[in-house]
């Protein structure tokens, strides 16, 4: 292998610094998400590093319920950066019910079980 | 000109075995049992099998497990895994290895105690990485994301679903086969509690011991074979993605193109077919797969499942086992669907049999709406 850091290494690392770090492909330009050694567009190789705008809409969402003793109902969603990528989130500051697609959120870096991880916070209407 | 290998494999034989709850028994007895109850269907043993087809839970080598308990040395060995659409999958490379004479007599097989052993679906899967931390249930909150997505774009709503169920509950009645038999309203599938919001526990299928086996063999063997040939017109497998992150689209399957180039390959279109046999995990699945396998159009599933239309006495038979709503679910169950379909061709379903059935479509589903593999079988009048 060459002397360039894994991929999930950069992310990881980003995170820890409270950045959202996005490949980007220099071939197609496309924003990838997850990292990965590729392009999965165009598959070239000339992929670059970019920080998140953060800026985010719901694109689908679930309430998973779940006994109050267990820790009670939450979300899990997908949102849709500016960038074009989309992974799997929650909304941290919205009754789970309450989140909706379309949606404007902001994506930051917070914390589950003790990690740094990207999670969503709503907008102001 | 018709594809070269469309009709060149017929199911011989078909069997299942501990459907429902099969306490004490492993999942590898229950796979042989169906495999014994198959290979007997066929008038052969487990002597003459040379080509195994398996996928299963319990092991991470099935295929070779599955030969080891069953004394078999296969000469042709397929343990390709698209989770429940293997065994449809398996249709395919079964029938290009049959007509490339790499195997003379192709088993099919699964087995699984899931229910009675855990009581939940049996997954060897990991969390990915990137979805882990958020905890989604897998598999459930992947498809209701993908069913609240449909709702949010076409405007499907939660009654239409609930009748996906209810047409299935009206299958599995009839069918002495099927686990749930007694009655199911709309209003019951909405009161019903809710699990992954817009699915409730009466949108997903059964958690069910159970197995099922196909035997297969060239054309022109079935013919002198004790049951009536069910030939493979036409089978083809389609994936865009793994994890449901990575979905491109979540109102639109990989079915859409797997369906048309399994039509293609049989030189069918969906008008044709008398009975459709569709993978139902979740009541969003069938919705989904009316869409994509052109029996309506994309976004108009919801009405097209909807007030009896794909029940008993509908318009389309759609699983008309009862399906893994209401029929059985041992954790993959993608080989039903072909079993459901062979037994209407051959006039021997245990439940409704439909009148005149010539051309099944077997449509299996993998993973989180991952794999799409979809199959045409036909009668001879079809060849």
């Amino acid at each position: 292998m060459t002397d360039e850091t894994p991929p999930d290494r950069v992310f990881r690392d980003g995170l820890a610094e409270g950045r959202i770090r996005l490949q980007r492909c220099g071939g197609c330009e496309a924003f990838v998400f997850y990292p990965r050694v590729l392009c999965p567009h165009c598959h070239s190789t000339d992929l670059s590093w970019q920080d998140a705008s953060g800026d985010g809409v719901i694109h689908t969402t679930t309430t998973v319920r779940q006994k109050p003793e267990r820790g009670g109902d939450y979300n899990v969603c997908m949102v849709e950066l500016a960038e074009g990528v989309r992974m799997m989130s929650r909304v941290e500051d919205v009754d789970p019910p309450g989140v909706r697609i379309g949606m404007a959120v902001r994506a930051v870096v917070g914390e589950i079980d003790g990690a740094p991880a990207i999670v969503l916070h709503a907008k102001e209407a | 000109m018709a594809h070269e290998l469309r009709g060149k494999s017929a199911i011989a034989g078909l069997g299942v075995a501990g459907l429902g709850e099969a306490p004490g028994w492993t999942a590898w007895d229950i796979m042989a049992r169906a495999s014994l109850a198959a290979l007997d269907d066929a008038g052969l043993t487990l002597g003459d099998v040379d080509g195994l087809f398996c996928a299963m839970m319990e092991d991470t080598m099935p295929a070779l497990y599955a030969a080891e308990y069953l004394g078999i040395r296969p000469r042709y060995v397929d343990g390709t895994m698209t989770g429940g659409s293997s065994f449809v999958n398996y249709l395919g490379s079964a029938t290009a290895a049959l007509a490339a004479g790499l195997c003379d007599v192709a088993l099919i097989c699964y087995g699984s105690n899931q229910r009675t052993a855990s009581g939940k679906l049996v997954t060897a899967s990991k969390p990915p990485p990137y979805e882990a931390p958020y905890r989604p249930r897998y598999p459930i909150s992947a498809y209701a994301m993908a069913a609240a997505r449909h709702m949010h774009e076409f405007g499907t709503t939660r009654e239409q679903l609930a009748d996906v169920a209810v047409a299935a509950r009206g299958w599995a009645a009839e069918n002495p086969e099927a686990s749930t038999r007694d009655p199911l309203t709309r209003e019951e599938v909405l009161a019903s509690r809710m699990v992954n919001d817009p699915l409730s526990v009466r949108d997903c299928c059964l958690v069910t011991d159970g197995g099922g086996a196909l035997v297969l063999v060239r054309a022109e063997r079935a013919r002198d074979m004790p049951q009536t040939p069910v030939y493979v017109l036409g089978s083809a497998a389609a994936s865009h993605h793994r994890q449901i992150s990575q979905m491109p689209d979540f109102t639109t399957t990989a079915a859409k193109e797997s369906g048309a180039r399994a039509y293609a390959m049989a030189g069918v279109t969906p008008d044709q077919f008398d009975v459709v046999e569709t993978y139902d995990a979740f009541t969003i699945n069938t919705v989904l797969f009316m869409e994509d396998l052109g029996f309506c159009a994309k976004g108009e599933g919801g009405a097209f499942v909807a007030d009896g239309a794909i029940a008993p006495g509908g318009r389309l038979p759609v699983n008309t086992n009862g399906g893994g709503l209401s029929c059985t679910h041992p954790g993959m169950y993608g080989i039903f669907t072909v079993i459901e379909g062979a037994r209407q061709i051959q006039r021997r379903a245990p439940g409704v049999q439909i009148e005149g059935v010539d051309l099944a479509l077997a449509h299996g589903n993998g993973g989180v709406l991952s794999s799409q593999v979809t199959a045409v079988l036909g009668s001879a009048a079809t060849l």
